[in-house]
């Protein structure tokens, strides 16, 4: 058997001993600080490349007043890492979470004497997958290391004295001394080279929800997002990319443009071009009056119809094999039936609500660059090659994201920025328009899911083949992962899929839109996986007239933790008792990112064909859960945006430029549309999973197996839009 | 030259009278509370209240707030209906990446103002113009009742879920 798995990649657990060495080092102006390693998954990728020494990107600090200062990599996107994070360090030293603050790296490369390495990234639901281990592991040692250190003073066993709420006790005498007065002391010991971490039934945050720590500023509008970076005498530009994919500047009506009150400069680049002004809205009315002029290029005549049959015509041939189990081929050959499907998915854009910007001011001296971004490191060294600058002249300063789901895992906004202001003098802010956004994103891909089943005379299918054919991120993105021609994440949800089908082959084809930019979209390969997968289950069960939860119960004998995920579900939707005409409720199983997700979406379709989801019910079991309330979050944001997706989403071309513009044509959920959701988490001590992702990616196909029981019609192609009339 | 009066406060501005309160407020006086979303009154990231009303100041000329009071993100917690929103934001954890919030909570105290007790309908009509890509609509519609002093009720409701 050959299966191709992206967990095996280093994300859960790296087996390099560097990343869980720790350092300690006297901080300036006293106290005690700890270096360590987080895995990320750009670091898996730096580990492939570079044999690096260890140096740390991760700092616990705790300085005299006993305040604790974590210093990391991991940003926060709304995901909830900024409270969960600090969690897993306050469990261990034994603090109060708020006691724990957080400061976004890079850090002061004056206060630390290690650069940081290599690419840090947040993102692939690796955050607590990553740091459940190192972070409690570095609170145990720091706890650790001030309780020798107040042992010491106090000339008495250690394992007489206790660590609480930043505390050490000496429980004999009633002694105490704070964390604050022993970390001088404690700087000065060695490290522990083993320290153990509680059990799972000794935790008392881990596993308790517990608020964010990072809303206050959100309710109030005193949160920075990189969009709200002012500096003194701070430019404004707004700027227009060739509207087709490949075009090339022509001309600009420069006179035009500073004729517009406010309007300093035209900014021309071989494919762009950008109006700086005093504010937005004199770059916004001085970029209309330049009235740029376009080489359309290359792509000029691509539309969405061409890419499908490109897709099509390279689904015909066979692919690189990710995984190979029996012989499927001769197994449906043989079989007495044949069922055949196409699933088709759209491009999708990601449509943060924080459009993309980024503020730079480049001088002789360096570049400062004030973004939210989900790839700190990344954006750094492409800067650095844009500009020749050193790394310690490119400093990134990152702030809240206004949304990533993806869009900030690529750097092209801070590179576009860069550009413009290599021709601008002082700090300059740019701004993409909405419009902008959308038309200029890094898509989803558009995938093309060719499956076929063969089916014995009792309606039992006997064997499952699926064909994967769409736009490789991995390859462009993190190349090292490709293995024998199989992009891992493109065939994640299928090559990995539970149900125990005796002959399965998962085969995998690479085919590039051409001109068209692809890129992570949350859930990844996962999301663009369950959707053909589950969907065809479904319809296997509907051939062999059996019930959908009972057929995916019966092929799943050897993981119980996804049957017990969909029959959780199922119960708490009330599954199978009965809807009036027109109603429907669907299941589907998401396996990934280390979670077991199964939800149940229960839809009424009107007589015009409008699909209302009414009520989803999502099961998670994510093993060991950290905050327990941030997990609910995730689920109820990844089921929005999931169902965003699926019922509106697409990105549609048309002579080489996309067309859709902006919120009125490119539709998102809103609140009147949102179902009743209820989110049941299932107690578990298994190893922690990833919960910012697979909500989206189950929710997909739950939603048009769900229009299926209601109106008989299979949804093979998203979005949903009109499909479910019936009239048609 | 013209007058606004923005969070009780006149200000003195030389600025174009087409040009739109969102980049008034942001990039004029640098109040960056209020947000910029789509630029077409789509996404009601920038919500503001004009004389209590919410209003999408990035389609709204500052020539019509003229001798108007205008109040944005940055004070709307000094007003008792705006304090109530923004504690109820905070106890069910409402903000994810927080972008829109500003605008949520604008006019999910101009709701409560008019309609002191709102109905599930009504906060559809007053909250279906601003846009929450982190899918937080659950919550807000939760902290709107509990901001109300309505009984949140219903086995659906995100803040009963139970541990299975």
């Amino acid at each position: 058997m050959k299966t191709a798995s992206i967990e095996t990649h280093g994300i859960v657990s790296s087996s390099r001993r560097n990343f869980l060495k720790l350092t300690a080092t006297a901080a300036i102006g006293g106290g005690l600080t700890l270096g360590f390693g987080l895995p990320t998954r750009g670091e898996v990728r730096d580990s492939l490349t570079t044999d690096a020494p260890f140096a740390p990107n991760a700092f616990l600090r705790i300085d005299r007043a006993g305040n604790v200062t974590f210093v990391m990599p991991l940003i926060e996107m709304g995901q909830g890492t900024y409270t969960s994070l600090p969690m897993l360090i306050a469990e261990e030293l034994e603090v109060d979470v708020d006691k724990v603050a957080i400061e976004h790296s890079p850090p002061d490369d004056k206060l630390y004497a290690n650069p940081l390495i290599g690419a840090q990234l947040t993102g692939g639901s690796t955050a607590i997958r990553g740091t459940y281990v190192p972070l409690r592991r570095a609170g145990a040692t720091a706890r650790v290391m001030l309780v020798t250190a107040a042992a010491q003073r106090w000339n008495v066993d250690p394992s007489t004295c206790r660590a609480q709420k930043g505390v050490v006790v000496h429980a004999p005498t009633g002694r105490k001394l704070g964390y604050g007065e022993l970390v001088d002391a404690a700087a000065k010991l060695p490290v522990p080279e083993k320290v153990a971490l509680k059990e799972p039934g000794d935790f008392k945050l881990i596993g308790t929800p517990h608020r964010r720590l990072d809303t206050t500023g959100k309710v109030n509008g005193s949160a920075k997002f990189g969009i709200d970076t002012r500096l003194p005498g701070m430019k404004f530009a707004v700027v227009a990319a060739s509207p087709t994919f490949g075009g090339r500047l022509v001309s600009v009506d420069e006179a035009k443009a500073k004729a517009v009150p406010g309007v300093s400069q035209v900014v021309r680049l071989d494919d762009a071009v950008a109006v700086v002004a005093i504010h937005t809205w004199a770059a916004k009315q001085g970029l209309a009056a330049a009235a740029p002029q376009w080489d359309a290029g290359p792509n000029a005549k691509v539309s969405t119809a061409d890419i499908v049959a490109q897709l099509a015509a390279a689904s015909e041939k066979p692919g690189a094999v990710a995984r190979h189990d029996g012989d499927a081929a001769a197994a449906i050959a043989r079989a007495a039936q044949k069922i055949d499907a196409v699933y088709e998915q759209p491009f999708l854009a990601h449509a943060a609500m924080e459009p993309m910007n980024c503020t730079v001011h480049l001088t002789k001296e360096g570049c400062d660059i004030w973004v939210g971004t989900q790839i700190p490191g990344m954006t750094q060294a492409a800067v650095m090659k844009l500009t020749g600058l050193t790394r310690e002249q490119v400093r990134i300063h990152n702030h809240l994201l206004g949304g990533g789901f993806g869009r900030r895992l690529e750097y092209d906004g801070t590179v576009r920025a860069v550009q413009i202001a290599q021709q601008v003098q002082g700090p300059v802010q740019v701004i993409w328009t909405r419009e902008e956004d959308i038309q200029h994103d890094m898509y989803r891909p558009y995938y093309y899911d060719r499956l076929s089943a063969g089916v014995d005379a009792q309606g039992k299918a006997v064997a499952w083949s699926h064909r994967i054919t769409g736009s490789s991120i991995v390859a462009r993105y993190f190349p090292p992962w490709i293995k024998d021609g199989v992009d891992p994440d493109a065939v994640d949800a299928s090559a990995n899929q539970p149900y125990g089908f005796s002959d399965i082959h998962v085969d995998w084809v690479a085919q590039e839109p051409p001109g068209i930019p692809t890129s992570w979209w949350r859930g990844v390969g996962v999301t663009r996986g369950t959707f053909p997968v589950e969907s065809f289950v479904d319809e296997l069960a509907a051939h062999a007239k059996q019930d959908p939860l009972a057929y995916r119960v019966a092929l799943l004998d050897k993981n119980p933790r996804a049957k017990a995920v969909l029959q959780i579900a199922a119960e708490r939707s009330g599954w199978g008792k009965p809807l009036p005409a027109g109603q429907g409720r669907g299941i589907a199983l998401c396996i990934g990112f280390g979670s077991f997700i199964a939800q149940v979406v229960q839809v009424s379709v009107d007589k015009d064909g409008t699909v209302n989801p009414t009520h989803v019910w999502c099961v998670v079991d994510c093993g060991i859960q950290v905050n327990p309330d941030t997990i609910r979050a995730q689920m109820e944001s990844g089921i929005v945006f999931g169902l965003s997706a699926a019922l509106h989403g697409q990105i549609t071309i048309k002579d080489g430029r996309v067309e859709q513009t902006n919120f009125g044509d490119y539709r998102v959920l809103r609140t009147n549309e949102t179902p009743r959701i209820r989110v049941d988490l299932v107690k578990s001590l298994e190893a922690p999973g990833g919960i910012g992702e697979p909500g989206t990616s189950c929710v997909m196909p739950a939603l048009t197996n769900a229009i299926f029981a209601a109106t008989g019609k299979r949804i093979r192609k998203l979005p949903v839009g009109d499909q479910a009339r019936t009239e048609a | 030259m013209i007058t606004l009066n923005v969070n009780g406060k006149p200000r003195n501005l030389d600025i174009p009278e087409d040009m739109p309160l969102l980049w008034t407020l942001r990039d004029v006086l640098g109040m960056t509370g209020t947000k910029f979303g789509c630029g077409m009154g789509l996404c009601g990231a920038c919500t503001i209240q004009i004389d209590g009303q919410p209003t999408r100041s990035c389609i709204t000329p500052v020539s019509a707030a003229a001798g108007k009071q205008i109040t944005t993100i940055e004070a709307i917690g000094a007003t008792p209906a705006g304090k109530r929103i923004q504690r109820a934001w905070l106890a069910l954890d409402v903000p994810q990446c927080g972008y829109c919030q500003s605008g949520q909570i604008m006019s999910a105290t101009a709701l409560l103002v008019s309609k002191p007790k709102p109905s599930d309908s009504d906060i559809d009509d007053a909250m279906a113009g601003n846009i929450c890509r982190c899918g937080t609509y659950p919550r807000i519609r939760s902290a709107i009742k509990r901001a109300a002093g309505v009984t949140t009720t219903g086995v659906l409701d995100v803040v009963n879920a139970k541990e299975v």
